[in-house]
């Protein structure tokens, strides 16, 4: 009897209650949190409160845009003063630079990029983009609200286009072609609205030559999309447009694009919606202190259609036995080789970089000297130590473009002309004519020898988020693997990649210590006993 | 042969369930750690997470029903027959000497013993717990002190992991070291111990 009662509290004691134990602990502790839904809901006013096509005004036969745009401020007055001080129009801001290199005016107006090296001497072809009418060269009035164009945002008939070539002029009756007729501004002005996915993207997507050739998670195939390209856009999901999360005020869009951008103010982020503990789960939400959702929720970008990873101007100029220039194609039907802008390399379903990034970026500004190579044209700031800092995904743009050798300074190269002769690289193909043409208009000394320096362009990555499904796992990170999503980024401890060499060789040293005692001992034990 | 009560139900209750926690704790920390998958990285986490919880709490009660019942003093360090217990494993022990110290409900350890878990108890398990929790919730390594990232926390309790695993190990084996290979291991289960007969001790005793 007594000896049953013993076995019976051995059995559960030394048994029963360390299971339990366990099991509670593996039960309670093993379980990812039920992440928060966050559904969207369309704001009300999205609706049109307004029957444009009543407005005896929008009903006069315009002759020009300019016409137009005054008729639009005739009823939305003052709108014009929020637009001619947005950096839509004025293609450069006030901005604090990091390093304390002071408060500049910066924007695509004056800056160098990876693509056509600069906006600046090529304004014909890139201010297309810009929201007025006819930013050909320096004569452009900035301060006559007319020159606005409101269309090329708020038309919500999807026909108002740009014409190529025309700094922001639609087609006139002159020079109308069957892509780009003269736009019909009673039908469009009547059906004006908030923009919608078509407007943003008409400049957005299409930035550097092409569709999605600049920043890799934005382009046109996010127009109609699955879920599994973006989440948030998809028409089978939320259906959402831009400015739902570049939330806008008094045309004062969020949101920062870091190849112009400086500042860590008026961002559109993902908290904004989804707050910073978006998980329901400790260690995941931890994560968010230093890693930007983005990270492991953009596994890959140019999720549709390839982007440029690569544009090497240096090969630039080859053309064929009789003067021509040349297209050559790589295997995915995308263009490798144009006489007028040198090779490329694309990419799709590609893995993001990653770095520390703390919401501010250098610049490579007008007068710098290269001092390192790769020169950066811009330079995410931030590392591990900053608070602020965390880790994002990046598409890095690299390339080859010209510099001036002796005065070691990345140039303006003038591109673009309307026709031959007027000295535009893509027209006639001579380096030092374009280059000391773009050199002047941007008011900088050229000495007149150039080759070609190693560039590289950071774009932090915002756009294609994945579905859950598909996010990063913790595996991706945390691994000791070269294929390690972070394996190149240094300056800090990550769990399941790093150790110290010394102190595992040391420990494992120990544990052969230990076994080998075990193993002598015991042996000396059973030869004795023999003995 | 005599049965002798040497633990507690509550110490054996303490010592499986440590052993259960501390083993699948090395097992979750080495994964973390990187050197193989078993449970994946993110079970591995969780679990490492919950048992370092649950070894907390057990730690916090075993230390209350320590001195509550006065048995901390069994692992209090002594230098009385230190140097007899070393003897006996490095030399006695292979010619069949009997164990030099007797153990009883108040004496339960031999020298070595008391001051191995003395030095588990009151240096490996603190630092691991201090660095663990250090881990798990100071993710500010520069603020307000610059501890200079996670790297003093981690490889601090990697190096107290590392002694923990040879200390397993040699904890598993100096079990067999008693009257008979499973004496030891049978006391911790029953909480008796077959103490041989006393002439048959006097007669080994070294002279």
């Amino acid at each position: 009897m007594n000896k049953s009662v013993q076995r019976l509290t051995t059995f559960l004691v030394v048994l029963v209650l360390p299971a339990l134990v366990i099991f509670a602990t593996v039960h309670f502790g093993n379980r990812r949190g039920k992440p928060e839904k966050f559904i969207y809901q369309n704001r009300a006013d999205i609706e049109k409160k307004v029957d444009h096509s009543e407005f005896e005004i929008l009903q006069q036969d315009f002759e020009r845009p300019q016409d137009l745009t005054a008729a639009c401020l005739s009823c939305h007055n003052k709108r014009d003063d929020e637009l001619m001080a947005s950096a839509h129009w004025r293609w450069e801001r006030e901005s604090e630079l990091p390093n304390g290199r002071g408060t500049v005016s910066i924007g695509k107006k004056n800056l160098i990029n990876n693509y056509c090296a600069s906006a600046e001497s090529n304004n014909g072809s890139c201010m297309r983009c810009h929201i007025g009418y006819g930013w050909k060269d320096k004569t452009f009035d900035f301060e006559d609200p007319t020159n606005l164009d409101c269309l090329v945002c708020h038309d919500n008939t999807n026909t108002y286009k740009k014409r190529k070539g025309g700094a922001g002029m639609p087609s006139t009756h002159e020079n109308a072609t069957a892509e780009f007729p003269v736009p019909d501004y009673n039908y469009i002005a009547q059906n004006v609205g908030k923009p919608l996915k078509e407007n943003c993207g008409f400049c957005h997507f299409h930035g550097g030559g092409g569709n999605n050739v600049k920043h890799g998670d934005l382009e046109e195939a996010m127009l109609d999309c699955s879920r599994e390209v973006d989440v948030h856009m998809a028409k089978a999901g939320q259906d959402m447009s831009c400015n739902d999360c570049h939330l806008t005020e008094r045309h004062n869009i969020t949101g920062r694009a870091y190849s112009v951008s400086s500042e860590n103010n008026n961002r559109a982020t993902c908290e904004h919606c989804h707050t910073s503990t978006p998980h329901n789960d400790k260690v995941i939400d931890l994560h968010n202190h230093k890693v930007a959702c983005q990270t492991c929720h953009i596994p890959v970008y140019a999720k549709v259609n390839p982007t440029v990873m690569y544009w090497d101007w240096s090969v630039a100029g080859r053309t064929d036995e009789n003067g021509n220039p040349i297209t050559e194609y790589d295997v995915n039907h995308k263009y490798s080789y144009l006489s007028i802008k040198g090779r490329f390399v694309w990419d799709d379903h590609v893995k993001p970089e990653y770095f520390w990034f703390n919401g501010t970026a250098d610049h490579y500004l007008y007068g710098d000297t290269i001092s390192e190579i790769p020169v950066k044209i811009n330079t995410l700031m931030g590392k591990y130590e900053e608070s602020d800092a965390k880790i994002w995904p990046v598409k890095v743009h690299r390339g080859k473009q010209a510099y001036d050798v002796v005065t070691k300074e990345i140039v303006n190269v003038k591109v673009f002309a309307e026709k031959k002769g007027e000295g535009a690289f893509w027209e006639d193909l001579k380096w030092d004519t374009a280059i000391q043409l773009g050199m002047e208009y941007a008011g900088r000394y050229y000495s007149g020898q150039h080759d070609f320096v190693s560039t590289e362009m950071y774009w932090p990555l915002n756009h294609q988020v994945s579905p859950k499904e598909q996010t990063l796992k913790c595996i991706d990170c945390h691994t000791r693997s070269e294929e390690g999503r972070l394996a190149n980024l240094a300056g800090f401890y990550l769990p399941g990649r790093d150790y110290a060499k010394g102190v595992d060789y040391t420990g494992f040293i120990l544990i052969i210590i230990s076994i080998t005692g075990v193993v002598v001992h015991s042996l000396m034990r059973l030869f004795y006993k023999k003995g | 042969m005599q049965k002798v009560k040497i633990f507690s139900r509550f110490e054996r209750f303490w010592h499986w369930t440590q052993m259960a926690i501390v083993i699948l704790l090395t097992l979750t920390g080495f994964e973390i750690h990187g050197n193989y998958t078993i449970f994946g990285f993110e079970a591995a986490v969780r679990l490492h997470n919950a048992f370092a919880i649950t070894f907390i709490l057990l730690g916090i009660f075993t230390i209350f029903w320590l001195f509550v019942t006065g048995q901390y003093k069994n692992f209090i360090p002594t230098r009385r027959n230190f140097t007899k217990q070393i003897r006996y494993y490095t030399y006695g022990m292979f010619k069949g000497d009997a164990h030099p110290v007797k153990r009883t409900m108040s004496n339960k350890m031999n020298p070595l013993q008391r001051f191995t878990y003395f030095g588990l108890l009151i240096l490996i398990f603190p630092v691991q717990t201090i660095t663990g929790l250090l881990y798990m919730y100071y993710h500010y390594p520069q603020n307000p002190i610059d501890a200079g990232g996670l790297w003093i926390a981690v490889i601090t309790h990697t190096m107290g992991a590392f002694l923990m695993v040879a200390f397993l190990i040699v904890h598993v084996y100096m079990t067999t070291t008693g009257h008979r290979i499973t004496t030891d291991i049978k006391a911790m289960i029953s909480g008796y111990e077959d103490e041989p007969e006393e002439e048959t001790e006097t007669k080994n005793q070294p002279a």
